[in-house]
């Protein structure tokens, strides 16, 4: 069982977030990067497939060069080894764009299963299994709580509102998993040692096949006129609760026409 | 005048259109004349059409088979994207829920095209509104490069009726083998709430860990049902076990934007923010008068959320 496991490095959605004005991307030089959450549980699903039914975890990531230490935390959690696309012209790259990079460097990788997060959390939109499958004409198996692989057929329990959709497809499959799947374990120190001897490979869009006019700011198929911090909320009205907490609670409801 | 197609998203209970479907329709008439595009099993059509009418659509194009219901999303943009070919419409617009954001991601592959989600307006010169990092940023985007694609965000824009023919026209399905790929087997609904849709409701009342138990979250329940509220929960509530996770709102949750957001012993974590920042009205009850949750706040209750809450609940009721 051959997994790739994609992994996108993120700013801290715990520290302040910015975009960068010259050019209206995402300012990664100055942010706090880290790996996005949600591709933790899908390294772990891939892990534990894996070391049920044998193969190998590759983990691919788009990114600048500090990206590295996203690979880094999923081969120290146990991935195999890793595929690290970069390259100057992929900055500013939007989904349709970041998608068709991915496609042509699955291309080039051996799987019968694809893992993701079901969101990122800087962008939020969802819609890279979506993409691929498209891109890759295979089966879309998204929003997984449960995923089962037995012979050639993937199985996945998508989460719904209030429960579920039991979906299944042949592989090779890509699925994206929420954080209600699993509990991701932590690196071990014999982990993080060892993943400092796995295989990184380094691709730029040339070995990809891929033309820098397909790619990046230039060439995405959308782009961010401008943007503007979020004007300040009004001081609101605080009141300590001395019996009457929930009266005025009511009260301020009323004045909304709420009650 | 240029035609939009807005796909139709339809209620799961099988009773009528979702409200974000009128939004959608609304949001559309910026761009030119809606056209509602009905994706579904035979026989669904007939009882929608005179809603989408009322909200402006001009023509109803109906889909209907049942292979698009018995796999996964891409049955849903294939149609579409015969849609786009033969009518070249000027956009299309489609309710931004998990599957209505997969739909635009393939649509946007198979015609080429730029896509843009969780979009909260769109002018007639097609630029969107977009809301970045947990509330923080406004973004206005444009779609550079084929027929622009955007999905809606639910709550962002107020349904409006107007006067639409919603002519039904009958489109021929045929699914790919390629579309048939993901075969859903089963439904299961495992919640069954008689309580407003978290991001469609008007009002979400949601509890953080300072209710303490998942027994506790009955005075949250209480008080959401007094008005009438869905019930939200954070996810220090839902990783202790006190609520189940299809409720939670947060970054890795729901995001919500209703009318009147109360946040019951929810300290304010970006985590939490980053799904609820957007609201239009705020109330926060919280014991710490230093809890981040009350800088959002438009008004805020320092005080015990196990006399507070339930003495609110019952003024409220006094007052139906």
């Amino acid at each position: 069982m051959n997994i790739v496991v994609l992994v996108k490095q993120v700013p801290d959605s715990g520290s302040e977030r910015k975009l960068d004005p010259a050019d209206n991307t995402v300012a990664r030089a100055s942010a706090d990067n880290v790996i996005n959450e949600m591709d933790e549980y899908a390294i772990e699903e891939a892990l534990t497939v894996r070391d049920a039914q044998g193969g190998e975890v590759t983990v691919l990531t788009v990114g600048p060069d500090t990206a590295t230490d996203a690979i880094r935390k999923a081969l120290s959690m146990g991935a195999d080894k890793a595929v690290h696309v970069t390259d100057e012209a992929i900055h500013g790259s939007d989904a349709m764009a970041t998608s068709a990079v991915l496609a042509a460097a699955l291309g080039q990788l051996e799987y019968d299963l694809i893992l993701c997060g079901a969101e990122a959390t800087d962008a939020q939109m969802s819609v890279m299994p979506a993409l691929l499958a498209e891109r890759l004409g295979i089966p879309q198996l998204s929003g997984a709580r449960k995923l089962t692989v037995e012979g050639e057929t993937a199985r996945i329990e998508r989460q719904t509102d209030g429960g579920y959709w039991a979906v299944e497809a042949p592989l090779p499959a890509i699925v994206s998993v929420w954080d209600t799947i699993n509990e991701p374990r932590y690196p071990s120190f014999k982990g993080i040692m060892a993943a400092k001897k796995k295989p990184v490979e380094t691709k730029s869009l040339a070995d990809l096949g891929l033309d820098a006019g397909g790619v990046g700011l230039g060439n995405a198929w959308t782009r961010v006129l401008d943007f503007a911090g979020r004007p300040p909320k009004g001081v609101g009205v605080k009141v300590t609760d001395e019996g009457d907490g929930a009266q005025q609670f009511v009260e301020f409801l009323a004045a909304q026409k709420i009650v | 005048m240029a035609e939009v197609l807005v796909l139709v998203e339809l209620n799961p209970a099988g009773d009528g259109v979702r409200k974000t479907t009128l939004e959608a329709l609304t949001a559309a008439r910026a761009l030119g004349e809606p056209s509602a595009v009905v994706i579904a099993a035979p026989g669904t059509a007939s009882g929608v059409t005179g809603a989408l009418g009322e909200y402006g659509a001009a023509k109803v194009y109906v889909a209907e088979a049942p292979e698009v219901e018995e796999f996964l999303v891409a049955p849903k943009a294939e149609v579409l994207a015969q849609l786009v070919s033969e009518k070249s419409p000027a956009a299309v617009v489609i309710p931004s829920s998990p599957e209505g954001k997969e739909v635009a991601a393939r649509l946007a592959v198979k015609t080429n095209s730029g896509f843009l989600t969780d979009v909260t307006e769109i002018t007639p010169d097609g630029t969107a509104t977009q809301v970045a990092f947990a509330g923080s940023v406004i973004v206005h985007s444009q779609v550079t490069q084929g027929t622009p694609i955007y999905t809606l965000r639910g709550n962002s824009v107020t349904p409006e009726p107007a006067a639409g023919a919603a002519a039904e026209e009958t489109v021929s399905v045929s699914v790919s083998d390629a579309a048939r790929a993901a075969k859903v087997t089963d439904r299961v609904v495992e919640q069954k709430s008689s309580r407003p849709e978290l991001t469609e409701a008007s009002i979400v009342v949601s509890g953080g860990r300072g209710v303490a138990s998942a027994e506790n979250f009955a005075i949250i329940e209480a008080l959401a049902d007094s008005l009438g509220a869905a019930v939200g929960a954070s996810r220090a509530a839902v990783d202790s076990g006190f609520y189940p996770h299809t409720f939670q709102v947060g970054q890795t949750g729901k995001t919500v934007s209703p009318q009147l957001y109360v946040a019951v012993g929810i300290s304010g974590a970006i985590q939490h923010r980053a799904g609820m920042q957007t609201s239009k009205t705020i109330v926060a009850i919280n014991k710490d008068p230093e809890a981040p949750i009350f800088e959002l706040a438009d008004f805020g209750v320092v005080g015990d959320l196990n006399t507070v809450v339930p003495a609110a609940t019952e003024q409220i009721t006094a007052r139906k």
